[in-house]
């Protein structure tokens, strides 16, 4: 390449070219899914499409649709292609790789199916989709394809047919809670903010802030099916009386961002965001807003006033967002996720979704699998469902056969769960209970490698570095429980430095200003609860179990 | 606001205050002393130092008095020992997080982090200093910052604000890298907003902000001038939440 403009050319080129209708549609018979989300892109899922295509074109199947979906879930097999007619999923498709592609093509023209027969596949069958229903079903760039798979009924059938009353009770009975962390019911929040009065005007916001250590499940819905969001948002728009809606987004998720505005505009197009929705009366605009990767500008205040320009720094509430957020006006924040829900609670009802998952916890749940299981990836369960069925079934179990040692919810107010606990229902309740929470929903699986005070070290990292600055307990709390720590994982920690530790987190939790301090201190606590021994085989005897930790030897 | 009255007790003594006014401010009228590092009468509120959480009797959680409202009825403990040690813990922490050597510094005896350290009786310091070596930046021609001695309590940011109106000041960055600037980050002396009025220096609990040539032990403050410009000035109503 000899200048620059040559250099530039062909990504200049692609990002212009319009949505391409791949194959044409006519008279299609069965189609060849590629998962073009951010982990599969990662590994050339883009060249992927391409090469099957031309094969497609080459071989004259006039009956078959190569298309650009979303994430098909299982991403540690990527890239991925889905034949959703036959139920075959075929893993790691290179663009190269002339067997894979040419059964693929035998199995579009009805020869041997060949990949996998997902109906077999437990990482599938466990699951139960409603948030993730379209994902890796529909193009993300395309609203036709979310239209034809039944999009937009919901918000159609809530302008033209539902009052804002009947909207929340349906949600109200549904169960929903919020997904983004702490749990609150989704529809309560709704009638506060539908409740609170304002002369000019209310806010809805959707959280997307997503800066959870190995969470990916905000990004992953964006990525592959932006518009049950923004349906998600508009009727939630119409139940508390607002015209104007924000999205805001960390700008580390550029693919996110780019399918979120390209879906703003085809909805507006459509009809379905803009004056006149569906032709009422209702208006509802959505606008996009880019954050920059600070972890406490999920925290809903701080979120706000980052919307509003500002510092993100949280402010001690009440007022809660919903008397008093956005420029001081009523404003409703909620995550992807909970929006995702609300098309599905809104078209089949709040009863049938209170119907799946447990008593207080009603509905699935996205979760982000990683670490040591086999098959990480997105997945969507039932609330309810047992630790070990996700780690087991779904996740395949561990890598290389080690031994599980513990997962980790909730992210870096969440907590270790051992071994004993894997019998446990992932609920609300159960979860607090011991110790951890629900979080947004990243879990991390880990093997008898990892050492847990080596675990709690590196949350605590990550808080240290994220804290705001505002609250002292949190700023410098963090710090000096990151030093202990430290100490400890070198084997120069003493007993008393560990009730030291320990005295610190309590005071940490119960005077920080927000989530981020008060919880930061969680992972330190519900290591010493179920792995106390780790941390005095370190401190008593200088060793570490697990085997990670670089000790410095026996001077202190 | 309407002014209302609100009954309640605080430490069990029988005390009255208006609707919308904060348990300190109701605490600071009465005569009981709540620790505060960030309140300053006549400023708005941030509740960042966490100093004067309280326990309220049926809440299980600890309230950052300078931030809550008082209510009819409402039962107020402000001192236990469970609070004792965390406030004991709080100013630990603010002397082990930059260099507060009070022998060397320009407000000893004139500090309102070291009077509290007396007066909570922290004799002793169990956590390691941390000691990073931060800016002094001496550009003013009148005043001189010393960020090793900051506790951000972002008094002289708001006084700049809400009283003088020029916004001078506002905090960079996040965590332990969090910084006072002037102009988005400028050296104070070529400030272009800063009106030298000195209110900033006058309000800093510490000796992060002081006026030059004065030597150690000598920044004492002209405090009761704050009150008084608070008093005329019609956003200072910081008793209102
Ligand atoms: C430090 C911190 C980070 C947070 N990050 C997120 C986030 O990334 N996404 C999110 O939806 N909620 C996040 N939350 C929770 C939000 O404050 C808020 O509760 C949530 O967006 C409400 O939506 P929901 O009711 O639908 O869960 C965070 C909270 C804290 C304290
Ligand atoms: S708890 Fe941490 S993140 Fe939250 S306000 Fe305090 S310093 Fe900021």
């Amino acid at each position: 390449m000899s200048t620059i403009e040559d250099a530039r050319a062909p990504g200049e080129g692609a990002r212009r070219r319009p949505p391409e209708p791949l194959v044409p549609e006519g008279e299609r018979r069965v189609s060849a899914n590629v998962c073009q989300a951010a982990g599969c892109l990662s590994m050339q899922s883009d060249l992927v499409l391409g090469a099957l295509r031309d094969r497609v074109e080459a071989a004259g199947l006039s009956d078959v649709a190569v298309r650009r979906v979303g994430c098909l879930g299982l991403c540690a097999a990527g890239p991925l292609v889905e034949v959703p007619e036959l139920g075959r999923l075929f893993d790691h498709v290179q663009p190269d790789d002339g067997a894979a592609l040419d059964s693929l093509v035998t199995t579009l023209s009805g020869g041997e199916p060949g990949g996998q027969a997902m109906a077999k596949e437990p990482f599938f069958s466990h699951q139960v989709k409603v948030v993730l229903e379209r994902c890796g079903q529909v193009d993300p760039e395309r609203v036709e394809d979310y239209l034809d798979a039944g999009g937009y009924e919901a918000l159609t059938k809530t302008v033209t047919t539902m009052s804002p009353e009947e909207v929340i009770a349906e949600v109200v009975r549904s169960g929903l809670r919020g997904r983004g962390g702490a749990g609150y019911p989704t529809g309560l929040k709704w009638t506060t903010v539908a409740k609170a009065t304002s002369h000019d005007g209310k806010f809805v916001v959707c959280n997307a802030d997503e800066g959870d250590p190995g969470a990916f499940m905000d990004r992953s819905v964006l990525e592959s099916c932006p518009q049950q969001v923004l349906e998600g948002m508009a009727i939630a728009g119409y139940a508390v009386g607002a015209q104007h809606g924000y999205v805001y987004v960390r700008a580390e998720y550029p693919l996110a961002v780019k399918r979120l505005n390209s879906a703003i505009r085809q909805a507006e197009r459509s009809g379905f965001l803009g004056k006149q929705i569906a032709g009422t009366d209702f208006e509802f605009h959505v606008e996009v807003r880019i954050g920059a990767g600070a972890f406490v500008c999920g925290e809903e205040t701080a979120l706000l006033a980052s919307i509003q320009g500002g510092r993100g720094t949280p402010r001690p509430r009440p007022p809660y967002p919903a008397a008093s957020g956005l420029w001081g006006r009523p404003t409703l924040i909620n995550n992807v996720e909970t929006y995702a829900n609300v098309p599905p609670v809104v078209m089949r009802g709040g009863e049938w979704y209170g119907s799946i998952g447990t008593g207080k916890s009603k509905g699935t749940k996205v979760f982000a699998l990683a670490g040591a299981v086999v098959n990480t990836g997105l997945i969507e369960v039932p609330m309810g469902l047992s630790l070990r069925q996700i780690v087991f079934d779904i996740g395949g179990g561990l890598v290389g056969g080690k031994k599980f040692k513990a997962v980790q919810t909730g992210g870096p107010s969440g907590g270790c769960l051992p071994e004993e606990l894997l019998d446990m229902p992932i609920d609300y309740e159960s979860l607090a209970q011991a110790g951890s929470h629900m979080g947004s929903g990243g879990m991390i699986v880990m093997d008898e490698s990892t050492c847990m005070v080596d675990v709690a070290k590196y949350f605590m990292d990550f808080c240290r570095e994220e804290s705001c600055g505002k609250c002292l307990p949190c700023r410098a709390g963090t710090v000096q429980m990151y030093g202990l720590l430290d100490k400890i994982t070198r084997g120069r920690g003493t007993r008393h430095d560990l009730d030291t530790l320990q005295s610190l987190a309590e005071m940490v939790r119960t005077t920080s200003l927000c989530g981020l301090g008060q919880g930061a201190p969680n992972p330190v606590f519900s290591t010493l609860r179920y792995f106390r021994d780790e941390y005095l085989a370190h401190i008593d005897d200088h060793t570490c179990p697990a085997g990670a930790c670089r000790l410095d030897g026996g001077e202190r | 606001m309407s002014d209302e009255v609100r009954t309640l007790v605080i430490d069990g003594r029988d005390v009255a205050g208006a609707s919308g006014q904060s348990i300190l401010s109701v605490a600071e009228e009465s005569g009981v002393f709540i620790p505060a590092l960030c309140h300053l009468a006549g400023l708005s509120e941030v509740g960042s130092c966490r100093l004067c959480m309280v326990e309220v009797e049926g809440t299980a959680r600890l309230v950052a008095s300078c931030v809550t409202a008082v209510e009819e009825g409402m039962k107020v403990t402000t001192t236990s020992e469970r609070l004792l040690a965390y406030r004991r813990r709080a100013i630990e922490l603010l002397f082990m997080e930059r260099n507060h050597v009070c022998s060397v510094c320009v407000a000893d005896n004139h500090c309102e982090l070291q009077e509290l350290a007396k007066t909570l009786g922290v004799t002793h310091f169990e956590l390691p200093p941390l000691h990073p070596a931060c800016d002094v930046d001496a550009t003013h021609e009148r005043f001189v910052l010393d960020h090793n001695r900051c506790i951000l309590c972002a008094r002289c940011v708001r006084v700049c604000d809400e009283i003088e109106g020029a916004h001078t000041w506002d905090i960079r960055g996040r965590g332990t890298g969090a910084r006072l600037i002037s102009d988005l980050g400028k050296p104070w002396g070529e400030s272009t907003t800063c009106t030298s009025c000195g209110k900033c220096v006058q309000v800093c609990p510490t000796g992060a902000l002081y006026e030059k040539g004065r030597s150690v032990a000598e920044g004492k403050r002209h405090r009761p001038y704050v009150p008084f410009l608070v008093a005329t000035n019609a956003l200072g109503t910081g008793r209102q939440l």
